[in-house]
C-alpha cells in the first residue's frame, strides 16, 4: 500500500500544490521571452493561460490605412500560445494604455522631461490591471517574460534580484513593483540567459525563436517620439531659443520635445560668428520648456551630484534613509554608489509614494528629470531596494544662478 | 471544443441535415449556369434551395438573392438606393452600422426599442426619399423590435424598407416578407444551423435591385459570381429543417432562459437582464454582473468549457464594449454584460451548468 505524503512538497513556484493545479496567467507579448516564459511552465505542467494586452490599434499607430487593429505581435503571441496548447486571450486596454501610458508620455516631454514610458506600463497596466484581470479568473501568480530575479528571504519575504543575465537584465523597469504586486509574481526567465531563451524557444518549437528583440517603445513607430508628441499634443510645442550657461542664444530649435539632457548631437548649432569652439563638445544641460530654452554647456555642466526623487517604491526591509545603497539613473547605466540622505513619507506609508534626496558619490552625467532611478543594495548589489522617478536632477554649477547674475 | 456551447447568436452549430446534405454534392462539378448535364443537376439543386429557403422566409423563391451572408446583404439592400436617405437605429449590428455611416439614427429606448415618434418625425423630412432599416431582433439582447409598426409609417411617407433579420430568421417573432410587408430582408445560413459564409437578401417582386457584386448575371443579374452551391444546398436543408421542427422547441429554450434569468436574479442583486419586460427571442438572454467586466466573464466561463460571449469580437479576439448597450443607456452595464444564447442542440441543463459558473465567479475577488 502507498502513504500518500500528507504535504504536497513545495513545486518550482513555491505553492503547496501540484503543478497542474496551479493556475498561472502568463502575460505573453507576442515576442520569444514571454512566449518562451509560458512555454517553460507548460512543460512544468502547470495549468497556463495566456493573455495578450492590446496596448493601441496598431493600424493607427503605424498610420497605415487598412491594418488590421491587431499587430503582428498579437498574432504571434496567439500562434505560440496555440503551439503550446493553452489557452489565449486578447484583452483591449486601448483606452486605458492611452490615459495612464501614451498622454503621460505626452505631457512629460512637454515638462521638458526624458519619460520611460515602459516602467509607467508595467505599473500602471501590466502589474496592477493585468494582476487583478488573473486574480478574478482564480490564477495563483502572474508569470511575465522579465530578466530578473524572484527570491524569498529567511522570513518568507519576497525580494527582486537582476536576471541572471545581466546583459539583459530589466530590474531597472520593475522598480515600481509593489511587494505585495511581488508576492504575486513569477519570472522564469530570471536565471537564465537570453541565449538559453532562445534555445528553448528552438528547442520547444516555437516559430518565433529568431524574432528580433524589440528596441523601441512600443508606440512610437520607427522611434520617432516627437512626431507623436506633436500629433498628440498639437500646438502645444513652440519654437525657442538655444542657449549657453551664461543666457546667449547660440541658435534655435523647432520644440523642447526634440532634446534630452546630455544629447549631443542634433542641436543644430556651431560654426562662425556664434563663437562656439568647435573643438569642445556641447551638450543639452537644462530644459526649461517655461522659457522654450535650450541649454547647452560643457561636459562639467551635466555633472550631477544629486537628485530628488518622487513616487518613491520601497522594498527593502528596513529603512531607507542612511542607507548605503547603489543607484542606477539610467537603464543603460551602471549602478553608481549613492546614500539616501532625506525621505519624506508619502500616501502610501513607509513604502510607498513619498520623496527622497539621494545624493551620488561620484558625480554622473547626462541625468535628465522623468528618468527613474532604480535603488540597489550596495553589498548584495544584485537586490532591487525599489526606487524612485528623478523629478529634479542637481548639477555641481547651479544653473540658475549662473542665469540670475 | 467547449463542452458547453451557449453562443449561437454568433454561430450554430451545423445541423446534421445541413451537412448531410452538402456531402451529397460536394462531389460532382457544380456551376449552375453551366449548359451540360452537371450544370443543369447544379441548378436543379440550386432552385430546391431557394424554394427551401422561401417557404421558410413566407416569400416567393424569386426574391431570393443568394449572398455570403449577412453582412453581403445588409451592404447590397442600404447601398442600392444611393439617392435615399438612410435612416436606422444604434443598435444595429455594424453590418448595418458600417455600411451606412452617414444614416440618420433613430433614438431607442433603455429597452433598446425604436422611438416611433422620433422615426415619423425623421420620415416626414424626408417623404418619398427615405430608406428605413430596422432589425428584427438585436443580437445582443434579443429584443424585439415592432416591424409591423415601422412598416406602417413608412407606407404612410412612401420609404422603401429593410429589416436585418439574420437574428429573428426562423425563431418566433418573424414573420416574413410577405405577412411583414418589408421590401427587403437580410438572412444568414449559420445562425439557423446552415453553413457559415452564405445568405441571403430576399427582395420583394415589384423592386428592383441594383447588384453590389458585378460579374456573370447570376441570381436574376442582381449578385454576380458563380453560386456557393454546397453552401446554399447546406442552407436550404436547415431553413427546412427548421420549417419541420416546429415550435416546441422554441418555447422549450424560452422556458430554460426564463428559468435560468430567474435564478440568477433571486440568487444575486448584481444580476441585470436587459430587456426583460419587452418582447425578446426565445433564445437571448444578455445578462450584466455588476462590478466585473464582461471580457474576465467571458474568459472565465471558457475556462470552464462554457462558450458564451460579450459585445462585438474583433479579428484580433479582443472584446470591446457594447454599443447596443450604450445606445440603450446602460452606462458601466454595458462593459459587463455577456449574452447567452441558445438554438436547436442546446439541453437543459447547459443552462444549470451556466448559472452554477456563474454563481462561482461572483465570488472569486475583484
Amino acid at each position: 500500500m502507498k502513504i500518500e505524503p500528507k504535504t504536497n512538497p513545495k513545486n518550482s513556484l513555491g505553492f503547496n500544490a501540484p503543478p497542474e493545479n496551479t493556475r498561472v496567467v502568463v502575460a505573453m507579448s507576442g515576442g520569444v521571452d514571454s512566449s518562451v516564459a509560458a512555454g517553460l511552465l507548460v512543460e512544468a505542467g502547470y495549468e497556463v493561460i495566456g493573455i495578450t494586452l492590446q496596448l493601441y490599434d496598431h493600424g493607427a499607430a503605424v498610420q497605415a490605412k487598412g491594418a488590421c487593429c491587431a499587430g503582428a505581435d498579437i498574432l504571434d503571441a496567439r500562434a505560440a500560445a496555440a503551439h503550446l496548447g493553452i489557452k489565449h486571450y486578447v484583452l483591449d486596454y486601448e483606452s486605458r494604455f492611452r490615459d495612464a501610458v501614451i498622454d503621460e508620455f505626452a505631457d512629460s516631454y512637454l515638462r521638458g522631461e526624458t519619460p520611460v514610458p515602459c516602467i509607467t506600463c508595467n505599473q500602471t497596466v501590466k502589474f496592477h490591471d493585468l494582476l487583478a484581470t488573473a486574480k478574478e479568473l482564480g490564477a495563483d501568480c502572474l508569470a511575465t517574460g522579465h530578466y530578473v530575479q524572484r527570491q524569498l528571504d529567511e522570513d518568507g519575504q519576497a525580494r527582486l534580484y537582476c536576471g541572471a543575465d545581466t546583459s539583459k537584465d530589466q530590474s531597472y523597469f520593475l522598480f515600481a513593483t509593489t511587494p505585495e504586486q511581488l508576492n504575486y509574481l513569477r519570472f522564469p526567465l530570471g536565471a537564465i540567459s537570453k541565449a538559453e531563451t532562445r534555445e528553448h524557444a528552438r528547442r520547444l518549437g516555437l516559430k518565433l525563436a529568431e524574432k528580433a528583440d524589440s528596441q523601441d517603445i512600443c508606440f512610437v513607430p520607427q522611434g520617432k517620439y516627437g512626431d507623436l508628441v506633436r500629433k498628440l499634443r498639437p500646438g502645444a510645442i513652440e519654437a525657442g531659443d538655444i542657449v549657453d550657461t551664461t543666457g546667449k542664444v547660440l541658435g534655435q530649435h523647432e520644440g523642447v520635445i526634440d532634446f534630452t539632457i546630455g544629447q549631443r548631437k542634433g542641436l543644430g548649432i556651431g560654426g562662425r560668428g556664434t563663437g562656439i569652439d568647435e573643438n569642445t563638445p556641447l551638450y543639452v544641460v537644462a530644459i526649461r520648456p517655461e522659457h522654450r530654452q535650450v541649454v547647452v554647456g560643457h561636459k562639467e555642466d551635466l555633472a550631477c551630484v544629486e537628485v530628488v526623487l518622487r513616487d518613491i517604491n520601497w522594498l527593502g526591509q528596513g529603512a531607507m534613509i542612511g542607507r548605503k545603497v547603489l543607484a542606477r539613473l539610467r537603464n543603460t547605466a551602471p549602478a553608481e554608489p549613492a546614500e539616501v540622505t532625506a525621505w519624506e513619507a508619502g500616501a502610501g506609508g513607509d513604502t510607498g509614494g513619498g520623496s527622497a534626496v539621494v545624493r551620488l558619490l561620484t558625480p554622473q552625467y547626462g541625468i535628465a528629470t522623468g528618468q527613474a532611478a532604480a535603488i540597489y543594495d550596495r553589498k548584495d548589489k544584485a537586490w532591487l531596494l525599489g526606487g524612485g522617478w528623478i523629478a529634479e536632477a542637481k548639477q555641481r554649477m547651479a544653473l540658475d544662478e549662473k542665469q540670475s547674475s | 471544443m467547449s463542452a458547453t456551447y451557449l453562443d449561437y447568436n454568433a454561430t450554430a452549430p451545423l445541423r446534421p441535415q445541413a451537412k448531410e446534405a452538402m456531402m451529397a454534392v460536394m462531389d460532382a462539378p457544380a456551376n449552375a449556369s453551366s449548359v451540360h448535364s452537371y450544370g443543369q443537376h447544379a441548378a436543379q439543386k440550386l432552385e430546391t434551395a431557394r424554394q427551401q429557403i422561401a417557404a421558410l422566409a413566407d416569400a416567393n423563391s424569386e426574391s431570393v438573392i443568394f449572398t455570403s451572408g449577412g453582412t453581403e446583404a445588409n451592404n447590397q439592400a442600404l447601398r442600392g438606393f444611393p439617392d435615399h436617405v438612410i435612416i436606422t437605429t444604434p443598435v444595429e449590428h455594424s453590418a448595418v452600422l458600417a455600411a451606412t455611416p452617414e444614416a440618420l439614427l433613430v433614438d431607442v429606448d433603455k429597452d433598446g426599442l425604436i422611438d416611433l415618434d422620433h422615426l415619423e418625425n425623421l420620415l416626414r423630412s424626408y417623404r418619398g426619399g427615405a430608406l428605413v432599416s430596422v432589425q428584427g431582433a438585436n443580437n445582443e439582447t434579443g429584443v424585439i423590435q415592432p416591424l409591423a409598426e415601422v412598416v406602417a409609417l413608412a407606407r404612410q411617407y412612401d420609404a422603401i424598407t429593410h429589416s436585418d433579420a439574420v437574428q429573428n430568421f426562423g425563431k418566433e417573432g418573424f414573420t416574413g416578407l410577405r405577412e411583414s410587408g418589408v421590401d427587403m430582408l437580410s438572412i444568414s445560413a449559420h445562425k439557423i444551423g446552415g453553413p457559415v459564409g452564405v445568405g441571403a437578401l430576399l427582395v420583394r417582386e415589384d423592386l428592383t435591385i441594383p447588384p453590389l457584386l458585378l460579374g456573370g448575371g447570376q441570381e436574376r443579374r442582381r449578385r454576380g459570381g458563380t453560386e456557393n452551391l454546397i453552401g446554399i444546398v447546406g442552407f436550404g436543408a436547415a431553413a427546412e429543417a427548421v420549417r419541420e421542427s416546429g415550435t416546441a422547441w422554441l418555447k422549450q429554450l424560452r422556458q430554460c432562459h426564463q428559468k435560468l434569468e430567474e435564478r440568477l436574479i433571486s440568487a444575486s442583486d448584481d444580476a441585470v437582464v436587459f430587456g426583460r419586460d419587452v418582447a425578446r427571442l426565445p433564445n437571448t438572454t444578455a445578462i450584466a454582473m455588476q462590478g466585473r467586466r464582461a471580457e474576465t466573464q467571458v474568459m472565465h466561463f471558457d475556462l470552464a468549457n462554457i462558450a458564451v460571449s460579450a459585445g462585438a469580437a474583433c479579428s484580433s479576439g479582443k472584446v470591446a464594449s457594447s454599443h447596443v448597450l450604450e445606445a440603450m443607456g446602460a452606462g458601466t452595464l454595458a462593459g459587463e454584460t455577456i449574452r447567452v444564447s441558445s438554438g436547436w442542440a442546446s439541453r437543459p441543463e447547459d443552462f444549470d451548468r451556466f448559472a452554477e459558473i456563474w454563481l462561482q465567479l461572483q465570488k472569486n475577488p475583484l
